[in-house]
């Protein structure tokens, strides 16, 4: 097996909460959720929100814009996004991290918003697949999709774009195994993924 | 209409038809601004609805407390089969199923305290928020008196029985004596193939957007591949007429065959929102996915196979078992390939079903096709290497000049030329004949091949083109694009139609205001629509035409209009092209700012013989012999596969799939649509299964993590070939479809390529690293 599948030590590491790095996290996960500060955890999750229970405003900033949406603490992004925002480019196809159609960059990292609540998302900078475009310039990458067909549906295809822009910025995207492997937690069930593939590897080469 | 226009014969100069143009829509799928089903979010006072679903597979629900869900905040309603609003019709009442255009099951849940499957809807909990409404679900308490429930046909307590029919087809049929065919055949191969319950899986889960704009006009968004079909249903079943219900769909996020039906959930969210006098949004789960639209049943075939020394087929006798529900003879047609695709004397086919607690599986990418293929094309395999034959080789010598079920010609056939291009492109000639002896390092090496074919079934439908004097054109057709690439191809083809740039053209589909198609599944969209908005086309012309010969200052005056043609745009004699004018000039002195046209296309059988579209009793067969021609698209896949022995993991690592399917329109699109189809079979072949608790008859795998399905590092770069094909038969187009001939074949490829690697046939799908282990501790 080629070592570029894995990043060097110390390399950034994606919040992609793919189903194979998930695998690879659930004893981590498992661990932290057994270990004794279970109220220090609850704690730092709320510290945004003004009461624990019911709906409070939060303060989402969006593709560059500020947002105050009024929500529970349960509320994912996802649903923020969807719901609240009417930014419906990001998709729900599992709402529990096992497909990808939700991804977005929090931070600069890509992100499953599923499993990420609003709360938490205060205070960073969130890109969707709606601030991806400069206007009517598409980005690289989304140039890149349509080039190659990087699709069918379209339904998973905002996740695939931004999954595969962080794929190439993490420096994943090297190879095309290291791609197929950096991009195998988005799920396309029409199956364009010689496509995406294509698409991702042609923004990489371009660097 | 024989005197229909045909396509090749008018507009033979090449134009965007047949290059492969960028999605049409693919700038709103890659920017987020297509909206799906549940994303019409701007209606006014829009709440959600959450289903619940039974735990249990069998028994009587004795009760609800649903007090802690109605103090919840936000909660609007709580309905169960108590309060629900009545059906005008239902499938449970035997008088009501002929009105049923699109129903997926002879039952419809809430109706009554009975409980049939695990994962049927038996509360809906409307609220303000989405959150609101899942919190309140789960507090709702259902009582059950629960009975023991039958898991599958596997279960000792399932009772078999031969169905009179099972989608039109007889539980047994017979042409010629095959069982004496194979008693005597000097080759005789029997074999039992397993396959695993499926779910299509698609992306975007199935979502019903709901919204009563009057007492009597109710609109909905729907996942749905037919609008027109959930038009006609839902106006049934809501006791309406149908021009008082609009169905919506401009993006569907894939559909595989299981958003072709109105299932229940498409039924209650127009229910919800009538009680709760709101727009309702209701989007199934992924989990509720897997109860909520169907899937393919888990089957065994047994295939017994006679065949003279030198490899020419004698007889095939085939056997399929399969589970379905408690109210419907559901099965997959698996013996409809198996009848056909090779020159094949003598044919029997008996289906058994058992009746189990689940629901009633459905239509899927290549229904009965794809898992007969899987126990045809394995058989072949076998009969090759026990004859010493390559895999090819016993294709050819079984090649079917003509159709074996009919004796009549094939509308056309190409196949010859995929086995040809597919192996050239593979490098099949360098395969080693003998299994088990390639290596690359540790991992076994094996290369296989099978052969796909899809039939050109009957559909129509209606376009309307509407050209306007600046050179633009909208144009029209209620069908659905699942992803497909409708909504690029039929832009393609008006732009040729009316010599327009496809930059000049908006094609608007998905929704019942608009002229109506039907559906598009069984491979029709493309044939069917693509007819109709030509033949659309053309009326423009004629009328353009029959304005100008009648017109005193055209160049065209007192021409007769069958010497007039169309030339990008421009009315000319035929024999004196000089003559002539743009079509602008005769719409500026008429005073006409637009010319609209509208036709009806068809496809299959009934395109060139209308009368027979007609009769509704006429099965496939009956409206192929009435046309005289059998319609079939053709194709093959090679597949190279290593398998690793310790792990006794597959992983394909080469791929060609060579189909002819008429008329390409865009070779880009259908390209996708081949690997689309090819990964959909790999998944099924190497990873798929729904796994059903054999004491409870319970999904235990119920979503993406427990249900695998193909990821990107699953799958090789793919090579896509096609054989062009002229077919005057199919339609005015000559277009055959391309979305699930290309899975059909596919699960065979790799099995013959895992038994090359190996030297073990694996006749039980998935075929996972438990089961290849255990075949390579068997001796070869």
């Amino acid at each position: 097996m080629e070592s570029d599948l894995f990043p060097p030590a110390g390399a950034p590491q994606p919040e992609d909460g793919s189903r194979r790095s998930f695998m690879k996290q659930a004893g981590g996960i498992l661990g932290l959720a057994l270990a004794p500060p279970l109220v220090g955890q609850a704690e730092r999750l709320t510290a945004y929100s003004k009461v624990i229970q019911g709906a409070t405003d939060i303060t989402l900033r969006v593709n560059g814009q500020a947002h105050t949406v009024r929500v529970e603490p349960r509320v994912t992004l996802l649903d923020a996004l969807r719901e609240r925002l009417d930014l419906t480019g990001t998709k729900k196809g599992c709402d529990h991290g096992q497909c990808g159609a939700c991804t977005v960059h929090v931070g600069g990292r890509r992100t499953l918003s599923c499993l990420t609540l609003a709360v938490m998302a205060q205070g960073k900078e969130i890109t969707t697949i709606e601030g991806l475009s400069q206007g009517e310039q598409l980005h690289p990458m989304q140039q890149a999709f349509l080039k190659h067909d990087g699709f069918q549906c379209g339904y998973c295809t905002p996740g695939q774009i931004m999954s595969g822009v962080a794929c190439v910025q993490e420096g994943h995207a090297s190879t095309d195994a290291q791609a197929r492997e950096w991009m195998s937690g988005n799920l396309c069930r029409c199956g364009a993924y010689p496509n995406i593939l294509a698409a991702v590897r042609e923004v990489a080469q371009r660097g | 209409m024989d005197t229909e226009p045909q396509f090749f014969e008018t507009n033979a100069a090449p134009g965007v038809v047949g290059q492969p143009m960028n999605r049409v829509d693919g700038w709103a799928k890659v920017t987020g601004q297509a909206r799906y089903s549940a994303e019409y979010n701007r209606l006014p006072g829009l709440v959600h609805a959450v289903l619940k679903t039974s735990d249990v597979a069998k028994g009587r629900i004795t009760g609800f407390d649903t007090s802690a869900a109605q103090r919840q905040p936000g909660v609007l309603a709580i309905l169960t089969h108590q309060n629900l609003p009545k059906l005008a019709k239902t499938p449970n009442n035997p008088d009501d199923k002929k009105a049923f255009v699109s129903s997926p099951m002879g039952f419809f849940p809430m109706e009554s305290d009975e409980v049939h499957y695990a994962g049927q809807p038996v509360a809906i909990v409307v609220a303000d928020t989405l959150e609101h409404a899942q919190y309140a679900a789960a507090l709702v308490q259902v009582r059950i008196a629960a009975e023991a429930p039958i898991s599958s046909y596997q279960d000792p307590k399932a009772q078999r029985y031969v169905p009179k029919t099972v989608k039109g087809t007889a539980g047994v049929t017979k042409r010629g004596d095959a069982q004496a065919a194979v008693q005597s055949a000097p080759v005789q191969l029997t074999a039992t193939y397993t396959h695993a319950a499926n779910h299509h899986n698609p992306m975007e889960p199935g979502a019903t957007t709901a919204h009563w704009e009057a007492p009597d006009r109710l609109t909905v968004y729907d996942t749905t591949q037919g609008v027109s079909e959930t038009q006609k249903t839902l106006a049934a079943m809501l006791g309406l007429s149908t021009e008082q219900v609009r169905v919506v769909n401009k993006y569907l996020g894939g559909g595989f065959g299981c958003k072709a039906w109105v299932w229940p959930h498409v039924v209650l969210a127009p229910l919800a929102a009538k009680a709760v006098g709101r727009p309702v949004k209701l989007v199934l789960t992924r989990q509720q996915q897997y109860t909520g639209m169907g899937h393919r049943e888990e089957q065994e075939q047994t295939l017994r196979l006679g065949a003279t020394k030198d490899g020419k087929l004698l007889g095939i006798v085939h056997e399929k078992t399969s589970t379905t529900s408690p109210w419907d003879d559901y099965a997959e047609t698996n013996s409809r390939i198996i009848n056909m695709l090779y020159a094949l004397p003598a044919f029997e086919s008996t289906y058994h079903l058992a009746k189990a607690s689940v629901m009633t599986s459905t239509s899927t990418r290549a229904p009965g096709d794809m898992p007969g293929s899987f126990a045809l094309e394995c058989s072949m395999d076998d009969l090759a290497y026990q004859l010493g034959l390559d895999p090819i080789q016993i294709r050819l010598l079984n090649y079917a000049e003509k159709d074996p079920t009919n004796g009549h010609p094939w509308s056309s056939k190409s196949l010859k030329q995929c086995y040809e291009r597919g192996a050239e492109l593979f490098g099949w000639a360098r395969r080693n004949p003998k299994n088990g002896q390639t290596r690359n390092g540790k991992l076994l090496v094996g290369w296989g091949m099978a052969t796909a074919s899809y039939p050109v079934h009957n559909s129509q439908g209606n376009a309307r083109v509407r050209l306007y004097a600046d050179g633009r054109a909208v144009v029209q057709s209620g069908a659905t694009d699942l992803g497909t690439g409708t909504y690029t191809i039929i832009t393609q083809v008006a732009a040729d139609a009316l010599g327009l740039p496809p930059e000049n053209i908006r094609f608007e589909l998905g929704d019942t205001v608009l002229p109506s198609t039907q559906w598009s599944g069984g491979s029709t969209a493309a044939g069917r629509v693509s007819s109709s908005v030509y033949l659309a086309a053309q009326e423009v012309w004629q009328k353009l035409i029959k304005l100008a010969v009648t017109d005193n200052k055209s160049p065209l005056y007192g021409a007769k209009p069958a010497d007039v043609v169309v030339e990008q745009g421009r009315l000319q004699l035929k024999a004196r092209p000089a003559t002539g004018e743009a079509y602008a000039e005769v719409m500026k002195r008429a005073s006409m700012g637009d010319v609209e046209g509208s036709a009806q296309g068809r496809y299959g059988s009934s395109y060139r013989v209308p009368g027979v579209a007609a009769d509704a009793n006429m099965n496939k067969e009956e409206k192929e012999a009435a046309a005289g021609r059998s319609m079939h698209a053709f194709g093959t896949h090679f597949c190279e596969v290593e398998v690793d022995p310790e792990l006794g993991t597959i992983r394909v690592t080469r791929w060609v799939s060579v189909m002819s399917a008429g008329r390409i329109l865009n070779p880009k699109t259908a390209r996708s649509q081949v690997i689309g189809g090819s990964i959909f079979g790999i998944g099924a072949a190497l990873m798929e299964q729904t796994v059903r608790d054999p004491h409870l008859a319970r999904y235990t795998n119920a979503d993406l993590a427990g249900y695998h399905v193909p990821v990107n590092a699953d799958i090789p770069d793919m090579t896509v070939d096609f054989i062009d094909e002229h077919d005057p038969y199919v339609n005015a187009m000559g277009v055959k479809g391309i979305g699930e001939i290309s899975i059909v074949g596919v699960t065979a490829a790799v099995a013959n390529a895992v038994f090359h690697a190996t030297g073990r046939r694996l006749r039980s799908l998935p075929m996972t690293p438990d089961k290849v282990l255990e075949a390579l501790h068997q001796p070869a």
